[in-house]
Parts: structure tokens; C-alpha cells; sequence
């Protein structure tokens, strides 16, 4: 019977459970063995010229071994004079020219928590005294505020750049489609900006001794930290080592390494001495880059009969202080921009700007849950105009499933869907007809507490860089074990337990034998990481891809010993054993095998797809509203997740869990605020409302599973399809329970003030 | 400041500094890592450990206060190389994936588990309200706490 599919249990957990895994402020590792810590010095300001650094007083506290800042980093190449050519594009690259950012502020800063200084102390509590007495003065600038102050320019962030506006695409503003309609809606919706807080904040070590800086980075590509800081410090690949060690949680915010990391690597070479840091939830929460902030104006038309034709989405991408990327999110926005539906007239851009704010990078779905929740919105908002049923109106527009594959108005080419299906199967699921009745018998009895039912169809882009593909190396040793080496990068996910399931499927090797490895330049030079849902179609693809030729070649050796015609030799996957056909005597084992060759039994491959998948499903939410307080309590959340087939339901229902859960987040608590002059509101856990168990039932998944073609395992991304599919299916219920008070929208989060405003506001203007 | 603490059955005694936090203390001094902080406002419980087998947040007691008396970490929770129930339970149930939170959830459900036998979900799920977890959803953690409170009534 075949492994795959099945339900099996991490191999992971009793480590993690009895010893507790091995984050980077966990390494006992003698390198580091009396390393010094790090403390950053930063900015208490969002917009100010720095005019002087005192640290004298710093210096001479007990513990302290240094102070840098950036009149140290001598040592480092200044950056490349601007060209005046257009500053990059829409890559998931940092901008350069005018925009860049430094490793320690230079003469200003430009958001709360910038690193402006690091202070080394011999001991933990000695760091925090010492950062408290360097002075830095600061001459205050202009703050701006959220996006819309942004596009004034009234404030320059980068007075060289001579805008806010770094980059643009523009949308059409042709509005012949919408004269064509019979119903036209248009509504501004923000999509928030949110702290990806992995519960692991982020941590670095670093050494550096004859002439080799080891680094210890809390990331999701080891391999691409090395490419940057090669770049940062001037080094070259081999001087290099970095070893990702266990990571608590990445959400996309721990893709490659940033500057706070850098500096620290820096410091380390600086000064000779082991460095350890590890930050503060506090610094987290204004250093860490962020998700999602844009701003989007939308607009929608169609007929009364359901029909959508047209559908214009004007994106305005907050990319905070300093844009680590580009025009990327926005870009996959408007790629992702008319979801689920075949409409006619699609036209999506956008402007990125730049605000006093923490840097905005990838978060869990990285531009597609804010395309997702805006045409859902969008659907819904036309939907409540004709008056008809949202979910009817979704089935008059999705693409129909003989339309694979479909390539979209904004270039996406959708490999394959069924979207009719999942929405029949979800709403039969959570039994929408009965829920609707229940709505109306609440509604006609004026119920305090309303019912909402949200929906949401979704379809998203996973391995989006299929092309950089993954790597693997696969050994069997003369022992009969087998390590994988993987490109991929887990930090939770479960690599571990679905690598190896991947390697008995294919060689009958048992998983307890299979050992994966991950997450070491020196062990493994050529990876890409994990980000993007993007693991098991690229990295599992190359472990099979490995495990198929380790099986290629096992079959010759086993040939040549059995003298036997390699047609003949058939490998027991079951068993392990290898065997001649019809000879029941004959029979060899991994270990056998692998030891008749001098190297071993190795494949070392990668794995690249060609096309990008897109996962699709669709979500029921259905939620109370207390009409009197504006609390929304989240009753049910129903779901339908295809990403093709299963390796392990256990590893993939637990990626759509935690998935649905970063979603409610968003729609019903969870937002990064800041005040008029750029200070953060929402600094420490006591501030930010990170969703609790208390706030969210036991989620409902159904079953779907349809194959992909791009990859030889058929699968596509599971990571982040929770997220995308529940933000809108919530943020919709919530509106659906207050709709018959002539509601249409609320912003999320869908806080009781929020809500409850709504409600009032609705009432005041029923009254008049 | 000289204390002495027993943690997972062993006495430790160590000179310290007066404002070190126990969670320090088991990760510094103790060398216990498994006890995780994740964040400085007593927010996450991350940090949860037994005090008397009470659970506490460890990075709001200090060492000195914690002198005396006796911890359990998840590191202690295992008898004879065999998992505790809560243990097995997170386990069996998918109950964690990064794990950094993992640590303090057990023992909160310990705890819990001790004070309510026999709890509702909406229980365990309101008794969870100080320890986040970001990557599972909780919804296989609570799967686990009541797992685990199954397996007790069982063997009870
Ligand atoms: S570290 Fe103790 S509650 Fe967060
Ligand atoms: S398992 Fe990652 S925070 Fe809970």
C-alpha cells in the first residue's frame, strides 16, 4: 500500500516535545560559547536627521565591549553612486538609487525601531542599560502618515527621489466597459497592515575566525542569506557559512536575512568576538518587516442577471520606509486580481509609495489575500445591488471548468480548477439553505444577535518562481539509511516527515531510516528555501526526482550482482528488498546494494516547474453579531482546500488550519496602527490583538483534490491557502449579519467599534 | 543573590543577578532551553512552566522569587523516557509545528487538565487565552488538550 495520502505522524515531535527544539538563542554550540550580545540602538522617531551619537556613557558601563554605528562600517564598500536609471522593478528585490536603505541609519531615519547603533555587552541585562545611555539627537522631520499622505509628497521620505511614489503601473482609466453595465459599484477598501509575529522572533549569532563567518540566521533560506550577505559584507561564497538551525515560525517575514541581521554578522567580523542577538517582541513589532497595507479603490459592473463584465482594482502598496520589494506585492495583486470569475474587462494597477513606517515585505500569501478579499468584496457588494443570492452570483461568473487551462485578462494562466464544484461542496457542507433560514428568522425577529453567513471562491499563484526551482541530494549509505539533503527550508511545515515519506514510497527505505537535512551552506551550497507554498511541488518533486535516480541506478548495481538482466530486477517497495523477477530466492538489500558501489548510492538533483500552480477553493464562515456592542463571535468556518493530492492530510490540514486562523486575524482583530506623528500603537503583544483560541471555533475542512500537470507529484500549495480563502469569507459574514441595516461594507479588522459604528451609523441614516 | 531551586527534580544553586527572570535562569543557568520567550508584556506564555506544580509565566518571576521552591519543564515531564500524556497527545493530534510555542502550551494544559479533569472545548479554548500560537490554528492543540483529558478519565 502506498505511504502517500495517508496519515502519518510527525517525526519531528518527540524531539520538540520532550527536549525542546534548537532555535538559534537555544545553540550550546562551543563556538559561541561565551559570545557577547547584541543590543540595537534605535530609532524612537519616525522621521528626524540624526545630528550627533554620544556614546561615551555607554562605554563606560561594566560589560559594555563596544559600540558601532555607521561611521564604523569603514570596512564595508559605500554604495553604488545612484545612476539616475529607473531605481528596479517588480521583483521581489529591495530598491535601489535614491530609495536604499542602509544597514545602520546615516544621517536620518525614517521609521520607529530604524537601527541606528548596536551596543556588545559580555551579558544579557547589561545591553539593555548600556542602549539606554548612547544619545542620539535627532532633528524631527515631517511624518508620513498611511498612504494617502504619501501621495502628496508634502514630506519627502527620499528628497533625492524627488516623490514618494517609487514606482507605478498605472491602471486603465477607461470606463467603456462600466457604460456598458447595467449596475455599476464602487467602494475604497483597505487591506491592513498586520505584524507577521512568528512567535520566534528574529535571532542571529555569528562568529567570524580565520577569515570564515559562520552566521546562525532564524530563516527560511540559508542559501539565500549567504547570496546577501556576499553582497553586504563583500565576501566571497566559501568565506561564508550559514546554518539555519530550527525557526520558530516564518510567515514569509523570514525570507533571506535583513539589515538588523547583517549588522550583526558585520559586528561579529568587526570586533572579532561571538555575537548573539535576539530580539524583543518589542523590537519585533516595529523592526520585523510587515504584511499586506494597501489601499484599494475598486470598481464593478455587470448586468441584473448576474453577469459580471467589467472590473477595475487601483492598488496604492504601503511599502513602508523602505521598499524590500519592489513593485512585487502589487504586481501579484493585479495578476490575481479578478480571482475565480471569467470577466470580460479586467483592468488592475497600481503605486507603491513610501511612508514613516516599518518596511513592508512577503506575509503569509504576499499580495494574493489582498487581491482574494477585494474581488470577494467586490462580488459581494455587487451582488447586494441587483439582489440576488452571493453564491448564485459567483456560479453566473466562475470560470467553467472546460476552460483549463484558462489564461486570465491580468496574464495569469490558471492551470486547472473546478470552482462550481468546491462551492457546491462547501455550502452543501455547511448547510447554507438552513443557515439562511435561521438569518431570516433571526432578522424578522429582531434579534440582538444576528446571524452572517460569508463566502468566499478563491484561486491563488503558489511556486509563482517555479522556474528557481528546488535541489535535493539523496544518499543511500552501505548501512541501508538514506539522507536527503534538502534545498527546502522548514520552520514547521514538516519537511522532515514528508521527505521521508517521499523516499519509502519510492525505495521501500523505511522513514525511520531516512534522515532529512536542511539548512547549511557547507552540507548543502544550492537551495532556495521555503516561502511561496512552494516546498512540496518543488522541493518534494526534487526528492522524488532524486529518489527515482538513486532507484535507476540501485536497480544496475542490483543487476550486476544478481547477474541478471536489469529488465529483471524489480525493487519490493514494501519489503525493500531488491529481486529478480520469478526468482523468489534472489533478493538484495539497500544495504547490499549500496555497498557493492564505491561511492555509495547519490542523486544529486534539482528540480525546476515550468508554470506556476494555482491552488482554488472556496470558504463558509458564519459568524454572530451582538447588533448592540458591534462584537462579532465566529461560530463556524467551513472549507474546501484543493491543492491537488495529498502526501500527508495531517501536515496539510494543519498548514489550512493555522492558515484560517492568520486570515480571521486579519478579518476580525488583528492591525498595525500608528499615530499622527508616525509613533506605533501597537508595539508590545499587550498592544496588538495576535488572535488568541478563545476567538475561534474548530474549523470544518471537506476533501478535493485536483491534479496539477506542472510537477510529477501533481500537488500544488497548501500554505497559505487558508489565509487566502478566509479573510474575505469572514469579513463578509460579518457584513451579511448587518446587511439588512442597509450595510454594504466595513473595513477590516471588524472590531465591535468598527461594527458597531456601522450599525449606528446605518440607524441614524434610516431615521432621517 | 545566591538561590537555590529545584527544577525538573534536581536542585540547582547558583549566585545571580537580583532582576534575573526565571525563565533566564532555566535557559542560562539551568541550561533547560526548552522554555521559550516570546514576548516582554506577559503575553504569549511561551514561557509557561510549573512553580509547585502551579503554572506561572516564567518571564514574570524572578529567579529569587522562584528560590525554594520547585519547577517543571517540559524538559521534566517525561517519566522514564515515556511522554507524558499531554505530551503524547500533542503528538498523536498534530498539536504543534514550529514548536516554539509548544513548550508552554503543555504545561498550560497540564495545569489546566489538573484543575479541570474533564473540561469543554470552550473551556480549554478560554483557559489558552494567554498562550498564542501562530503557526497551528490552535485547533489541533485544543484536539490534543481534549485528547488528553480523554486518555486521563481512561486510565483514572
Ligand atoms: S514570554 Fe512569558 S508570557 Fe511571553
Ligand atoms: S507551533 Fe509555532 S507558534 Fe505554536
Amino acid at each position: 500500500m502506498s505511504i502517500l495520502g495517508t496519515r502519518v505522524i510527525r517525526t519531528e515531535d518527540p524531539r520538540l516535545l520532550t527536549a525542546g527544539a534548537v532555535y538559534v538563542d537555544d545553540l550550546r554550540v562551543p563556538e559561541l560559547d561565551g559570545a557577547a550580545r547584541v543590543t540595537f540602538v534605535r530609532s524612537p522617531v519616525a522621521h528626524a536627521r540624526i545630528t550627533g551619537i554620544d556614546a561615551s556613557a555607554a562605554l563606560s558601563e561594566p560589560g559594555v565591549v563596544a559600540v558601532l554605528t555607521v561611521q564604523d562600517m569603514t570596512d564595508l564598500a559605500p554604495p553604488p553612486p545612484d545612476s539616475g536609471e529607473p531605481v528596479g522593478g517588480e521583483g521581489p528585490a529591495p530598491l535601489g538609487g535614491p530609495w536604499s536603505e542602509p544597514l545602520l541609519a546615516a544621517d536620518t531615519v525614517r521609521f520607529v525601531g530604524e537601527p541606528v547603533a548596536v551596543v556588545i555587552t559580555d551579558g544579557r541585562y547589561q545591553g539593555e542599560d548600556a542602549a539606554d545611555l548612547v544619545t542620539v539627537d535627532y532633528d524631527p522631520l515631517p511624518a508620513v502618515v498611511g498612504p494617502e499622505a504619501a501621495l502628496t509628497s508634502e514630506s519627502l521620505l527620499f528628497p533625492a527621489a524627488g516623490s514618494n511614489i517609487p514606482l507605478t503601473s498605472p491602471v486603465s482609466a477607461d470606463d467603456a466597459p462600466f457604460d456598458a453595465c447595467e449596475v455599476v459599484v464602487e467602494q475604497a477598501i483597505v487591506n491592513q497592515r498586520l505584524a507577521c509575529m512568528p512567535l520566534e522572533g528574529r535571532a542571529t549569532a555569528a562568529t567570524f575566525e580565520n577569515g570564515k563567518l559562520t552566521v546562525w540566521h532564524s530563516s527560511q533560506n540559508a542559501q539565500l542569506c549567504r547570496l546577501i550577505l556576499c553582497g553586504a559584507l563583500g565576501m566571497a561564497p566559501d568565506q561564508i557559512r550559514v546554518i539555519v538551525p530550527d525557526v520558530g515560525g516564518g510567515f514569509g517575514a523570514k525570507v533571506g536575512i535583513d539589515r538588523d541581521g547583517l549588522v550583526v554578522a558585520w559586528a561579529a567580523r568587526k570586533t572579532g568576538r561571538a555575537l548573539r542577538w535576539n530580539e524583543t517582541r518589542s523590537e519585533n513589532l516595529v523592526g520585523m518587516t510587515q504584511g499586506r497595507a494597501q489601499l484599494h479603490h475598486i470598481k464593478i459592473g455587470g448586468n441584473r442577471d448576474g453577469k459580471i463584465l467589467a472590473y477595475r482594482i487601483d492598488v496604492i502598496q504601503d511599502s513602508g520606509a523602505y521598499s524590500r520589494m519592489g513593485g512585487f506585492l502589487p504586481m501579484l495583486t493585479c495578476l490575481m486580481a479578478p480571482g475565480v470569475y471569467d470577466i470580460p474587462a479586467v483592468q488592475a494597477g497600481y503605486r507603491v509609495v513610501v511612508t514613516n513606517a516599518t518596511p513592508i515585505s512577503a506575509y503569509r500569501g504576499a499580495g494574493r489575500p489582498e487581491a482574494a478579499a477585494t474581488i470577494e468584496r467586490a462580488v459581494d457588494l455587487f451582488a447586494a445591488e441587483i439582489g440576488m443570492d452571493p453564491a448564485e452570483v459567483r456560479r453566473r461568473n466562475f470560470v467553467a471548468p472546460d476552460k483549463f487551462p484558462f489564461q486570465t485578462k491580468t496574464g495569469a494562466l490558471y492551470d486547472s480548477g473546478q470552482y462550481e464544484e468546491a462551492l457546491d461542496k462547501v455550502l452543501a457542507g455547511a448547510g447554507y439553505q438552513e443557515l439562511r433560514k435561521e438569518q431570516e428568522r433571526r432578522r424578522a425577529s429582531g434579534d440582538v444577535r444576528q446571524l452572517g453567513i460569508g463566502i468566499s471562491s478563491y484561486v491563488e499563484i503558489t511556486a509563482a518562481d517555479g522556474a528557481a526551482g528546488e535541489t535535493a541530494k539523496l544518499e543511500v549509505a552501505d548501512d541501508g539509511t538514506a539522507t536527503v539533503y534538502t534545498g527546502s527550508s522548514p520552520h514547521g511545515q514538516g519537511h522532515h516527515t514528508a521527505w521521508a515519506m517521499l523516499v519509502q514510497e519510492e525505495l521501500g527505505i523505511p522513514m525511520d531510516k531516512v534522515t532529512v537535512v536542511h539548512g547549511d551552506t557547507d552540507l548543502i551550497p544550492v537551495g532556495v528555501g521555503t516561502y511561496a507554498s512552494r516546498s512540496l511541488q518543488l522541493g518534494g518533486s526534487a526528492v522524488h526526482k532524486a529518489a527515482v535516480e538513486v532507484k535507476d541506478e540501485a536497480r544496475r548495481q542490483a543487476a550486476d550482482i544478481l547477474e541478471a538482466a536489469e529488465a529483471d530486477v524489480v525493487l519490493d517497495t514494501i519489503s525493500g528488498l531488491w529481486q529478480v523477477r520469478g526468482d523468489p530466492e534472489a533478493s538484495l538489500t539497500w544495504a547490499q546494494v549500496a555497498g557493492h558501489t564505491s561511492g555509495g548510492l547519490v542523486a544529486d538533483v534539482s528540480f525546476a516547474a515550468d508554470l506556476p500552480t494555482f491552488p482554488f477553493g472556496a470558504h463558509v464562515s458564519v459568524v454572530e453579531v451582538d447588533t448592540e456592542t458591534g462584537k462579532v463571535t465566529l461560530l463556524r468556518h467551513v472549507t474546501v482546500d484543493d491543492a491537488g493530492p495529498v502526501l500527508n492530510p495531517v501536515l496539510a490540514e494543519g498548514q489550512r488550519h493555522g492558515g484560517i486562523a492568520q486570515g480571521a486575524a486579519q478579518a476580525l482583530l488583528e492591525e498595525v496602527l500608528y499615530d499622527a506623528d508616525g509613533n506605533p500603537l501597537t508595539s508590545t503583544l499587550a498592544d496588538y490583538a495576535a488572535i488568541t483560541a478563545a476567538e475561534l471555533p474548530s474549523y470544518e475542512l471537506l476533501a478535493s483534490e485536483t491534479p496539477t500537470t506542472v510537477n510529477p507529484l501533481g500537488v500544488k500549495g497548501i500554505g497559505e491557502a487558508g489565509t487566502i480563502g478566509s479573510t474575505p469569507a469572514i469579513q463578509n459574514a460579518v457584513i451579511d449579519a448587518v446587511a439588512h441595516l442597509g450595510i454594504r461594507h466595513i473595513d477590516m479588522p471588524t472590531t465591535p467599534q468598527r461594527v458597531w459604528t456601522a450599525i449606528n451609523e446605518a440607524q441614524k441614516a434610516g431615521n432621517q | 543573590m545566591k538561590v537555590d531551586l529545584t527544577v525538573n527534580g534536581k536542585d540547582i544553586s547558583a549566585d545571580v543577578e537580583d532582576r534575573m527572570l526565571l525563565v533566564h535562569f532555566l535557559r542560562d543557568v539551568a541550561d533547560l532551553t526548552a522554555t521559550n520567550v516570546g514576548c516582554d508584556t506577559t503575553s504569549c506564555g511561551a514561557c509557561t512552566v510549573l512553580l509547585d506544580g502551579e503554572s506561572v509565566k516564567s518571564c514574570t518571576v524572578l529567579a529569587a522569587q522562584a528560590s525554594g521552591h520547585e519547577i517543571t519543564t517540559v524538559e521534566g515531564l517525561a517519566t522514564n523516557g515515556e511522554m507524558h500524556p499531554v505530551q503524547r497527545a500533542f503528538h498523536q493530534e498534530h498539536g504543534l509545528q514550529c514548536g516554539f510555542c509548544t513548550p508552554g502550551m503543555v504545561m498550560a494544559i497540564v495545569s489546566l487538565l489538573k484543575e479541570n479533569p474533564d473540561p469543554s472545548e470552550q473551556q480549554v479554548r478560554q483557559g489558552l487565552e494567554g498562550n498564542l500560537c501562530r503557526c497551528t490554528g490552535y485547533h489541533n492543540i485544543v484536539r490534543a488538550a481534549l485528547a488528553a483529558a480523554d486518555e486521563g478519565k481512561v486510565s483514572a
